[in-house]
């Protein structure tokens, strides 16, 4: 059942709005689910969650593991019918989680693009080095990987030092143009 | 000929030999390969998961970097990085409203005369089978292979505009060029779980166990991919031995390049053993 209070009349204006896809015309056929290759973990299912969506489902769709687990792999958006692109469309539910400050269902994967854009903000360019000692610290998990990661280094594929890019000030600039406008 | 070219970051750290084995590759075709001025990261999945603006402009200040190179079209090896760019020159020419906001952070102006291609892309279409056969010295005869070409490269074909998402033959196409045999197998589109190795490594083992059962079901000696997170994780979370390479590498073998020897060592799966065994090493 699904009370009044928990539905979000404009969500789904929201989500068409920001994402451009045409949310209306599904006609769960089921092919998005079907295909999504991480969709055996999620908590709500794609075909669910745009159901949800047309239905005002606001915060069981924000709060949900569904929307980071999706890896925007496109099977899903190549395949369907009606050309509903839902990679993109989670995408935007991330964002909109992200602006509105809901507890992230998958602190890790958040913590994960987080430092990544950190790194990028800070030297141009990916250095896995610092990025994934950072990471670790942050999500005190430590240990996994740790072979592998040995591994690559001793194969000189982490290197120690960054590659900085000159152009640090043109970096800093897209930035700050592009901030989340946190609620 | 000559072509503009964005490395990527993993050219200096994950996918090395992917990098060494293009360069080497364009010396054999007598094709200059420029890079672009002080590039920057695409932005990768983590920007465009949470910060859409800014994964375009990422993007957006490589194109403007192309675009003042002014030396060919915008050639791009690695899948996830292609894909990214791909993006955003779909919304430079289609939303102008969106092109102008992005002009205006990134400052410069879009010229959508420069083209944006894979290096796949450019291998067959631009440089043809034909020259790459006349630099076949070592055939590689008998080499069975699983030609794997995952997601950013073939998806979303709007924005990749690359043949066929569900039973893709290009690579298929260039093994048989270079005197191999791809295996026919279902799994060559089918996600190897990408970023979540980090986070989620026991799904990332499920997608990727799946995927090189596969490919020895059918019969393949080796996995090929052009993609430096799927080479990673294919080696990296598979419980066998199948070697896995990039498209170059094998590239490198046909056309007998020495430097060779040195990209090797950087696999975590020897392919030492297999090459070994069909005398091309």
């Amino acid at each position: 059942m699904i009370s009044m209070e928990r539905v979000d009349s404009l969500f789904l204006d929201e989500v068409k709005k920001r994402s451009g896809e045409e949310i209306n015309l599904c006609y769960q056929c089921l092919k998005c689910t079907a295909g999504c290759p991480t969709a055996p973990y999620m908590d709500i299912k794609p075909n669910n969650i745009i159901r949800m969506i047309q239905m005002g489902m606001k915060k069981e769709i924000l709060e949900s593991s569904a929307i980071w687990l999706c890896v925007s792999c496109e099977t899903c958006g190549t395949r369907c019918p009606n050309e509903i692109d839902i990679g993109v469309l989670m995408d935007t539910l991330r964002e909109i989680a992200v602006e509105e400050g809901v507890t992230v269902r998958e602190k890790n994967i958040y913590l994960l693009h987080e430092t990544f854009i950190k790194n990028i903000k800070r030297l141009g360019r990916v250095h896995e080095a610092t990025m994934l000692m950072e990471y670790k610290l942050r999500s005190k998990d430590i240990m996994t990987d740790m072979v592998s990661g040995l591994m690559l280094f001793l194969k000189g594929k982490i290197p120690i030092f960054p590659s900085i890019i000159k152009g640090r000030e043109d970096i800093k600039k897209i930035f700050d143009k592009c901030q989340t406008k946190k609620k | 000929m000559k072509f503009s070219y964005f490395p990527g970051c993993t050219d200096h750290s994950t996918s090395l030999e992917y990098g060494k084995s293009t360069r080497e590759v364009f010396k054999v075709l007598n094709i200059e390969l420029l890079e672009i001025d002080d590039w920057n990261c695409c932005g990768a999945a983590a920007t465009h998961s949470i910060n859409h603006l800014l994964s375009l402009c990422l993007p957006a200040r490589n194109i403007s970097k192309a675009q003042a190179l002014n030396a060919g079209p915008l050639l791009v090896p690695c899948a996830g990085c292609f894909n990214m760019l791909k993006r955003t020159e779909n919304v430079l020419k289609k939303d102008e409203t969106k092109r102008k906001e992005i002009e205006e952070i990134v400052g410069f102006k879009y010229d959508p005369s420069l083209e944006i291609l894979a290096l796949m892309d450019v291998m067959i279409n631009k440089i043809g089978f034909e020259k790459i056969r006349q630099k076949v010295k070592k055939p590689l005869k008998g080499l069975k292979t699983a030609c794997y070409y995952g997601c950013a490269l073939v998806r979303h074909p709007k924005i990749t505009q690359m043949d066929d998402p569900e039973n893709p033959q290009y690579m298929d196409r260039l093994m048989k060029a270079l005197g191999a045999n791809p295996v026919e197998w279902s799994y060559k589109v089918d996600c190897c779980g990408a970023d979540l190795a980090l986070t989620h490594s026991e799904i990332v083992k499920k997608l990727v166990g799946r995927i090189v059962s596969m490919a020895e079901e059918a019969g393949a000696q080796c996995l090929v991919t052009s993609c430096g997170l799927c080479q990673a994780n294919l080696e990296m979370r598979q419980d066998r031995d199948l070697p896995v390479f990039y498209f170059t590498e094998l590239m490198g073998i046909a056309f007998d390049i020495i430097d060779r020897k040195n990209w090797w060592g950087k696999h975590i799966i020897s392919p030492n053993p297999l090459l070994s065994s069909m005398g091309l090493i």
